[in-house]
């Protein structure tokens, strides 16, 4: 009894701790005062003001655009990459995997300061492009590491198996490599998904005029303190965040049910 | 009658003058169940992989049915490979599995339904057909495999130590199963294993490798009978291997020194003569125990007495220190250190030449 007892109340004081910030966020979302302390009346005015903002809808748009193309090429490059290191054995490969996870680590204050560096070097300007380049180059080692997780020993043989029965590598590689990684794929690409639509460092360093980033422009906005309309601006996209997860929880669960 | 497959002084090497398979001459009979045995590392799934294409081949030749396909792409090869640890495509069902080698083929689908129904009877696989093979036994899954490959009508299968995952009683069956479905459909069999029990219980051939080399190519009575080379001896089953001189040569008889007390007579061959090294082998269930004197006996003591269900094993120590192996069926009445006499047969003391000895 005692012991459970104990185990709820350190459970209640975990979750309270991790979503009592975000409860309170969404509360005054709707709160009829500018200011985060006294809930007046419940209101719907902030919600509305967003959609009237120029600035905030096209960086919304930016955000969707470099967050769709970035997850789309990397995931394609990552697994590549992810299904070439298991297949071929060449010179210096040991080192390259451990390489992957240099992005990873490091402080994304020192990727983006060296990312912007080659871009001055090589006289890139600075918008969109840069934008979706930098994101496409953080994402590229998530997808790899998530891609190898599935692939297992085995994987090699199964691919021979598969040549031993007639079929061709693009044949072995669409109806057999694939569905098998496909978890890992998906994963990846849900990260870089999710790693694109909040990056605040990376983007700050490489955006140029005319290329804001939602995270950058909520960045912006609460450098004059955080106003309601950005309290509604994070439950929209708490809101999608919880969509996107609840889908993929879904589409993964019913797999494993057929399966 | 033409082989249907032969390798002719084929050799392969991964890194340069390290050769993994040195200078094979094989040829393989229709309708064959053909073993390659040896040790790991030995070379014998470098050769099954060549005969598939799935390795490339370094020097020499590779015939199937009398065709060169030493360049060809596997994908191309009348031959298929089950795999060891079956390699099924764990996201398809049973059906998928076993229809995927005649979809790449394009085979009509009236017709691929009708052929993989009829392996399905064969292996005895009814009602599995919408099963993922995670959802199947073992040996449900090995038969998935072996219908994945005998569905193309290959010329020849290759398995590669195809039983070895599974457990010793599911082996077993599985090595009676292989062996009906091999006899039943009549396609030559090449298969690959370390385990020498196998070898002997399933081949019509077994050819051992030893680095690369093969050592002996013989039906697996002649294998275990007469070994040729003291590898070999010590392989298969167990033995007692003395290294020996001939020590005098009378007319067919020569006489073998183990030791300076102990010589054994053999039959003589061509090359002998005297001060010739030859090893003699003495299978242990072929040594007779007995507190008696018998005819022609060596008295001995008992050293030790390990009991191992079916049979008892006795380690008898005799003159000059030599200790023979000796095995016994059920419950011996020794103990240790009691004087016994043991006997062995003249037939059953096998001399071994040295490989020179059997070229010449």
């Amino acid at each position: 009894m005692k012991k459970s007892f104990f185990k709820n109340i350190f459970i209640a004081l975990v979750f309270t701790f991790l979503y009592l910030p975000i409860i309170i966020l969404v509360i005054y979302s709707f709160n009829a005062s500018k200011m985060n302390v006294l809930f007046t009346t419940f209101t719907f005015s902030w919600y509305k003001t967003l959609f009237y903002n120029k600035d905030l809808l096209e960086a919304f748009f930016n955000t969707l655009i470099i967050a769709a193309t970035s997850t789309i090429i990397s995931t394609i490059i990552g697994t590549l990459s992810a299904v070439g290191l298991n297949k071929y054995n060449f010179f210096g490969k040991s080192l390259i995997l451990k390489l992957i996870y240099i992005p990873i680590v490091i402080p994304e204050i020192v990727l983006g300061i060296s990312l912007l560096s080659i871009y001055t070097l090589t006289k890139l300007e600075l918008g969109m492009f840069t934008l979706i380049l930098s994101h496409i180059a953080f994402s590229i080692p998530f997808v790899i590491v998530s891609v190898r997780t599935t692939i297992s020993k085995e994987l090699n043989s199964i691919e021979e198996a598969a040549k031993d029965l007639g079929a061709s590598p693009l044949k072995t590689f669409m109806l057999i490599t694939l569905p098998i990684i496909k978890p890992g794929v998906v994963s990846g690409a849900t990260l870089a998904l999710t790693l694109s639509l909040d990056d605040v460092v990376i983007s700050y360093f490489t955006a140029g005029p005319g290329s804001n980033t939602l995270p950058l422009k909520i960045y912006s906005m609460i450098k004059t303190g955080i106003t309601p309309d950005v309290n509604a601006l994070s439950t929209l996209l708490l809101l999608a965040t919880i969509i996107i997860l609840t889908v993929s929880t879904i589409t993964q669960s019913r797999k494993v049910v057929t399966k | 009658m033409e082989p249907i497959v032969k390798l002719e002084n084929v050799s392969k090497c991964f890194e340069k003058d390290k050769y993994v398979v040195k200078d094979i001459n094989l040829e393989v009979k229709e309708g064959e169940f053909l073993t390659l045995l040896g040790s790991s590392g030995c070379g014998k799934t470098t050769i099954l992989r060549m005969i598939s294409g799935l390795e490339h081949v370094s020097v020499g030749k590779v015939y199937i049915d009398g065709v060169d396909v030493t360049e060809l792409d596997p994908t191309k090869r009348e031959v298929n490979t089950i795999f060891q640890n079956f390699a099924l495509f764990p996201h398809m069902t049973v059906y998928d599995n076993i229809a995927f080698g005649l979809k790449m083929k394009h085979v009509s689908k009236d017709e691929i339904d009708k052929r993989v129904k009829k392996i399905i009877k064969l292996v005895e696989l009814e009602g599995l057909e919408n099963r993922l093979p995670s959802e199947i036994s073992g040996g449900q899954q090995q038969r998935v495999a072996i219908a994945r490959g005998i569905i193309m009508n290959p010329k020849v299968l290759l398995l590669d130590e195809s039983l070895c995952s599974l457990d010793l009683k599911l082996k077993r069956q599985m090595q009676i199963e292989l062996k009906k479905i091999q006899k039943r459909l009549g396609i030559t069999f090449i298969y690959v294993t370390h385990d020498q029990d196998e070898a002997l219980t399933m081949s019509d051939r077994i050819v051992i490798l030893n680095h690369g080399i093969i050592e002996q190519d013989d039906t697996p009575q002649n294998i275990y009978r007469y070994p040729k080379t003291v590898f070999v001896a010590d392989f298969i089953g167990e033995s007692n291997i003395w290294p020996g001189i001939i020590s005098n040569i009378n007319k067919e008889i020569i006489g073998v020194k183990i030791s300076d007390n102990i010589e054994f007579a053999v039959s003589k061959k061509d090359l002998d003569k005297v001060g010739d090294k030859i090893n003699i082998l003495i299978r242990p269930e072929n040594i007779k125990v007995s507190s008696n004197t018998l005819k022609n006996s060596i008295e001995g003591t008992v050293k030790d007495i390990i009991y191992d269900g079916a049979i008892s094993k006795l380690f008898i120590e005799v003159i000059d220190n030599k200790i023979f192996k000796v095995n016994t069926h059920g419950i011996v009445n020794f103990k240790e250190n009691d004087k016994v006499f043991i006997q062995i047969e003249d037939d059953d003391i096998i001399p071994i030449r040295g490989k020179k000895h059997e070229e010449k």
